[in-house]
């Protein structure tokens, strides 16, 4: 759950008020407002959409809690899904080349669980 | 009040609403978008990352591809809808592109069959302003309004920022509210509740297959992810032993060994057995799975973690609203039904249309009930007098009282999703579960009542209840197992049921089987 607004980077731009699939955020004088907090999804959409990154959320789906953010931001954890993501690059900046990657890795791995599996049973037969 | 007259009104706000806007708007009608949540980050799709299926217009593949699909459909598939689908989805999913960053297909060419769902859902928002629709996030609908005749000519909900009511008047109205998780946590899906079940049977329409509805998906206990990297996981109790949990080819076998082991204690995964070159670019594929475990400390790939494994109800099962024609009509004069709202089964049958085939039908069927509702709202009346449709929650029949929603929505969820009931469906178990829906179900007609942020919840919370009541009706009418329907006290597939069932009802529920062929829609 929503974990951080981090005030000195967050430039009122509403993002996140406008995203938020769960009214978390509140328009604000200076910044937005997290108003409800609880009702934060960790979906994470609201990183993506701060171009500043300023908002951090906690992985866990019952808690805000997080270390200092200072810490956070030292391990380059804030922003990261938007940095990984390559959300605001250019479109021909091959962003999503490794995407195909996704269907053979999965297959892959369910290969891997029945060849594991028939060859535990092999043995115990 | 906010008040307002349009063509076509769409209620939702995922991969099917914003398809449905797009084709309604390139046939020319005004469109309005109403969501809960904010189309871009709805549902389940902006989360995801759904692979579409993808056969390319080549006769033979695709007769194989519909063949393949109608054996896995257990008897209840269509292969006309099938071959529709894949060339809608073939024709039309590459248009995205000026709004979408397509990858490489490693080959020189574009990747396009698989995308990923932030960007996905962003560019189908920017395409659907772009060819018109007006967009209106955080407005849910509470309810549709009919003529005096019962069609269905517009909406009315609430603003969830101000908290004002709002109505659209409409000449056609499409349902794209997404399936029902039944809040179970799966990442998406909170707003998934069936209120487009609730709203379409409050407006007289029926559901079909609602008993294919038990399918899961594998995450760490503490979030639900995407499920790329555990695939090959392997399993282990509390003591660190090793569970021989059946793989995931096995189908039911594999939730029913996993879910066996997790009543029995806490279960844990490990992915040393990972394929090799995953962890190098899982961040680059699914970067909101990463961070699920960097920011527990958590090397993914080293370290052994909780998991449970999270419902997902009707959204990968194939249960939804009945279509009544080739044109997603509902049955009801004026109402449409598209993607994870509507029935799956002529393209998935009992089996999970999870992943390719349910996007290509969301995609398909968004543009097939926009095109269409379009084509109906041209010269549809505009002035009649406007009922509204509403019911539970909203017009309670009995005095008010204070309902405890949130212990209802754990209770309902719990009844569709605890491993021992879902995994073993039993008469006994069902019929418990019936008694109990019932009870809340009672409670919430006729004393729930709230207005503002508040309505939406409680409307929220009597689809869940509602949308959980025929599941579990269709579930006991259903004494055979077939696809996603697994009954512990009828193993096998019985040759007599091998048709749809369809259900509905508010105050008292019915189920009753299709088996007259002449009810069944041509493609």
């Amino acid at each position: 759950m929503i974990a951080y607004l981090i005030a000195e980077r967050c430039t009122n731009c509403a993002a996140c008020v406008a995203v938020c699939p769960a009214l978390v955020f509140d328009p604000g004088v200076a910044q937005p407002v997290v108003a409800r907090a609880d009702a934060c999804e960790t979906c994470y959409l609201c990183e993506l959409a701060c171009s500043e990154d300023a908002l951090y959320v906690a992985p866990e789906t019952d808690s805000h809690a997080a270390p200092p953010v200072t810490d956070l931001i030292a391990a380059g954890l804030v922003g990261q899904i938007r940095r990984d993501s390559g959300w605001n690059e250019p479109f021909d900046a091959g962003q999503l080349d490794d995407y195909r990657l996704l269907g053979p890795l999965l297959g892959a791995g369910v290969d891997i669980a029945t060849r594991r599996y028939e060859a535990r049973h092999a043995r115990q037969a | 009040m906010s008040a307002t007259t349009t063509d076509v009104l769409i209620i939702g706000g995922g991969m099917a609403a914003a398809w449905a806007a797009i084709a309604a708007a390139e046939a020319g009608a005004k469109v309005v978008v109403v969501d809960k949540g904010a189309m871009g980050t709805s549902g389940v799709t902006a989360t995801g990352g759904p692979g579409h299926w993808w056969v390319p217009p080549d006769p033979a593949l695709r007769r194989e591809a519909i063949a393949r699909q109608t054996a896995k459909a257990a008897g209840l598939g269509d292969p006309a809808w099938m071959e529709r689908i894949i060339e809608l989805t073939w024709r039309h999913l590459p248009t995205i592109a000026p709004w979408y960053p397509f990858g490489s297909d490693g080959q020189g060419g574009r990747f396009i069959n698989g995308v990923r769902g932030p960007e996905y859902m962003r560019a189908l928002r920017a395409f659907a302003a772009a060819r018109g629709a007006e967009i209106r996030d955080h407005h849910p609908a509470l309810e549709l309004m009919a003529d005096p005749d019962g069609r269905v000519i517009g909406a009315r909900g609430v603003s969830l920022r101000d908290e004002q009511p709002w109505a659209v008047r409409a000449g056609a109205v499409v349902l794209a509210t997404g399936g029902a998780a039944f809040r179970s946590g799966l990442i998406g899906s909170h707003g998934c509740t069936g209120d487009g079940h609730l709203m379409a049977a409050e407006a007289g329409a029926r559901l079909s297959g609602m008993e294919f509805s038990i399918a899961y998906s594998l995450s760490p206990s503490w979030a639900s992810t995407r499920t790329l990297p555990y695939t090959g996981a392997r399993f282990y109790d509390a003591d660190g032993h090793e569970l021989d949990i059946a793989p995931p080819r096995a189908g039911h076998a594999h939730y029913q060994t996993l879910g066996a082991a997790m009543l029995a204690g806490p279960v844990f995964a490990d992915l040393i057995d990972a394929p090799r070159e995953l962890p190098g670019v899982l961040r680059r594929i699914q970067p909101l799975t990463a961070a699920t475990f960097a920011r527990r400390g958590i090397d993914l790939f080293r370290d052994r973690f909780p998991v449970r494994l999270f419902g997902e109800g009707t959204l990968r099962g194939t249960g939804g609203i009945d279509l009544d024609d080739a044109d997603c009509r509902t049955g009801v004069p004026g109402l449409f039904a598209a993607g994870d709202a509507a029935t799956r089964e002529r393209v998935a049958g009992a089996s999970s249309g999870g992943g390719a085939v349910n996007s290509a039908w969301a995609l398909s069927s968004g543009r097939i009930a926009g095109a269409a509702a379009a084509g109906e709202a041209v010269g549809a009346r505009r002035n009649a007098p406007a009922r509204a449709l509403g019911q539970a929650g909203l017009h309670p029949g009995d005095t008010v009282r204070d309902i405890d929603g949130a212990d209802m929505i754990r209770r309902t969820g719990a009844s569709i999703h605890d491993y021992d009931k879902a995994f073993w469906r039993r008469e006994e178990t069902l019929s418990a579960s019936a008694a109990a829906l019932e009870a809340d179900w009672r409670a919430i007609a006729d004393h729930g009542h709230a207005t503002g942020r508040a309505a939406v919840e409680l409307r929220s919370t009597a689809a869940i209840v509602a949308t959980a009541r025929w599941v579990v009706a269709s579930a006991r009418a259903r004494r055979e197992t077939r696809g996603l329907h697994y009954r512990d006290d009828a193993r096998e597939a019985d040759p007599a049921q091998a048709h749809r069932l369809l259900s509905g009802g508010l105050d008292d529920v019915w189920v009753r089987p299709l088996t007259d062929a002449k009810e069944e829609i041509a493609a």
